[in-house]
């Protein structure tokens, strides 16, 4: 891999270097959030230090300052996900609240009684229940495609589900629970067929792959900072201009204004007639930076770094008796998450006793409930790779994971 | 952490052991209990009699080593008790796990269920160890309800 020293790369990151129980971290939850690199921590501080002003508004240098590096990262936001213009990419709090943002404004103005929207089994609760809320208020029809055996999708199934009533088709690009990425481009091709919109969560995607959303000619892409490097709290909603000027703003007051008065108001123009408020410019800030040091790595090393360390777990944990892995097992559309459970131990319990080894992984049902009622799981464990993580780690983390059954009284 | 104090020789055996683990034919109170965060999810069945005394009691579900053995042993603590007696117990339970009640003398009614005392020193499984004691509270109040 060019230029690609993982020892080196860790070094950057003051968190992963930290013991816990007594023994060095292995971060193994890469899913549910990832650690910061000292850049993005410098650079949210720095902006603090240097600028910390109220953007777009009052002409002092400290304000003009704020703007410009809140504009800059709106513009490299949108060279990472190739958008056309900056004014397609909104900031939001995280993926959730850009999925509300699409719920609630396009939902709300666009679905009317009959419509269907189409989401996959395997969505995050963040992609069910505002649509569940939506079909409820406009007596809409929320649809699930089910996913295969190998955990992945059938067209066919895909066909069936989207049809003429079909309004939108919402879905994870890569699922947080299975690890599969899904085919995002030809179910977006296939909705605009239905005169459907297309919906990618990129939630897990965006961190691990480049999205390019003019090459998925997807309506909208959510994804959060925390996810990839950057701060909590940062999250982006990209949308086609077209669909964004024809939506009615999601939260009212401060910044999405043009003129007010006693009893009417016109709205700002793209992006700030959805910001409403005060906007969070050192996430905006860091979100840069992190998207600074995801490139400065390089899609490929991360790809190559993640895969080699997904195949190397997925051949340990096959090779160990109880363990049952949900999701594929083929390498090919698949990114660094495996969720598996180890018979006769409750993955809390899984989880509580390789904590005591320094291994932090997730248990529990992952946000996505309806799916593990369709996997017939009540909970499952979850590892879920960073390019930061080494195979030295897998080894901790098989290792730890041997000790489980041992603790809660079995035999072997 | 010492897991040694968290999965003790008893909690491992009440939490495989099917004892008290089926369902009550002629239950006359049942109560479901879960914490959705992380999956566990009992349903409690009682039969009390006339005098308010529980005869019987019995869980089914599924959930981890922590929650299904502080079910069955409370279940082994309230059978034969009134109903008064066993949600007092109850309370005692979550008083010792939220470090309230920290007097072994005191706690000494628990029994068994002592033995989930170093719980309160896990925050995240706090909730494991106390889901059946809060699912017989709920049990008892509708049941004086009805």
């Amino acid at each position: 891999m060019k230029g690609f020293n993982v020892e080196e790369i860790r070094k950057d990151f003051p968190t992963l270097m930290q013991k816990v129980n007594g023994k060095p971290l292995v971060y193994l939850d890469n899913a549910a959030t990832t650690h910061k690199p000292i850049s993005v921590l410098n650079a949210m501080q720095d902006y603090y230090e240097k600028f910390n002003a109220n953007p777009n508004r009052g002409a002092h240098f400290l304000g003009v300052s704020a703007t410009e590096l809140y504009e800059n990262a709106r513009e490299r936001v949108r060279q990472f996900i190739n958008a056309k213009s900056a004014r397609e990419i909104i900031f939001t709090r995280n993926a959730t609240e850009s999925l509300n943002l699409i719920a609630y404004s396009y939902g709300m103005k666009f679905i009317d009684e009959g419509n269907e929207i189409v989401v996959l089994i395997s969505e995050h609760h963040s992609n069910i229940v505002p649509w569940q809320k939506i079909a409820h208020m406009k007596k809409a029809i929320l649809k699930y495609i089910y996913l295969n055996h190998e955990y992945r999708l059938d067209m066919e199934e895909v066909q069936t589900k989207i049809t003429d009533r079909t309004k939108i088709v919402s879905l994870a690009q890569m699922s947080n629970v299975l690890g599969t990425i899904f085919p995002v481009k030809e179910i977006a091709e296939y909705a605009h067929s239905k005169g459907a919109i297309a919906i990618v969560d990129g939630a897990q995607s965006v961190p691990h792959m480049k999205v390019d959303v003019q090459d998925l000619n997807t309506d909208f892409l959510v994804f959060s900072g925390h996810k990839m490097l950057g701060p909590m709290g940062i999250g982006v909603l990209y949308g086609k201009k077209e669909l964004l000027e024809k939506m009615p703003p999601f939260l009212m007051g401060g910044d999405m204004i043009e003129y007010v008065e006693e009893q009417t108001t016109t709205f700002a123009e793209l992006p700030r007639k959805f910001e409403a408020g005060t906007p969070n410019v050192e996430g905006a800030v860091g979100l840069k930076a992190a998207i600074d040091y995801i490139e400065e790595i390089g899609f490929e090393n991360i790809n190559e770094q993640e895969m080699e360390l997904t195949a190397y777990a997925l051949e340990r944990l096959r090779e160990m008796p109880h363990v049952k892995i949900y999701g594929p097992i083929d390498l090919k559309d698949r990114g660094g998450v495996i969720s598996f459970s180890l018979e006769g131990c409750h993955p809390h319990d899984v989880s509580t006793i390789v904590d005591t080894c320094g291994v932090a992984l997730r248990a529990g049902h992952h946000c996505a409930q309806p799916l593990m009622k369709y996997l017939k799981a009540p909970a499952t464990s979850r590892i879920s790779f960073y390019f930061y993580n080494t195979k030295e780690e897998v080894d901790i983390f098989i290792d730890s994971l041997k000790r489980v059954r041992k603790w809660l009284g079995y035999e072997s | 952490m010492n897991l040694n104090e968290l999965y003790t020789e008893l909690i491992l055996e009440h939490s495989q052991s099917g004892h008290n683990r089926k369902h009550l034919d002629h239950a006359n109170c049942s109560e479901r209990g879960h914490n959705p965060s992380c999956g566990d999810d009992i349903t409690l069945e009682l039969i009390c009699d006339e005098e308010g005394t529980i005869k019987d009691a019995s869980f089914t579900g599924s959930g981890c080593a922590i929650s299904q053995a502080s079910t069955s042993i409370m279940i082994d603590l309230i059978k034969g008790k009134s109903k008064e007696e066993a949600e007092k117990l109850a309370d005692i339970f979550i008083s010792m796990i939220k470090k309230e009640i920290t007097d072994d003398e005191e706690l000494e009614v628990l029994e068994d269920a002592i033995v989930f005392k170093n719980i309160s020193n896990m925050p995240p499984r706090v909730k494991c160890a106390v889901l059946s004691w809060h699912t017989l509270k709920e049990a008892l109040k509708n049941k004086e309800k009805s």
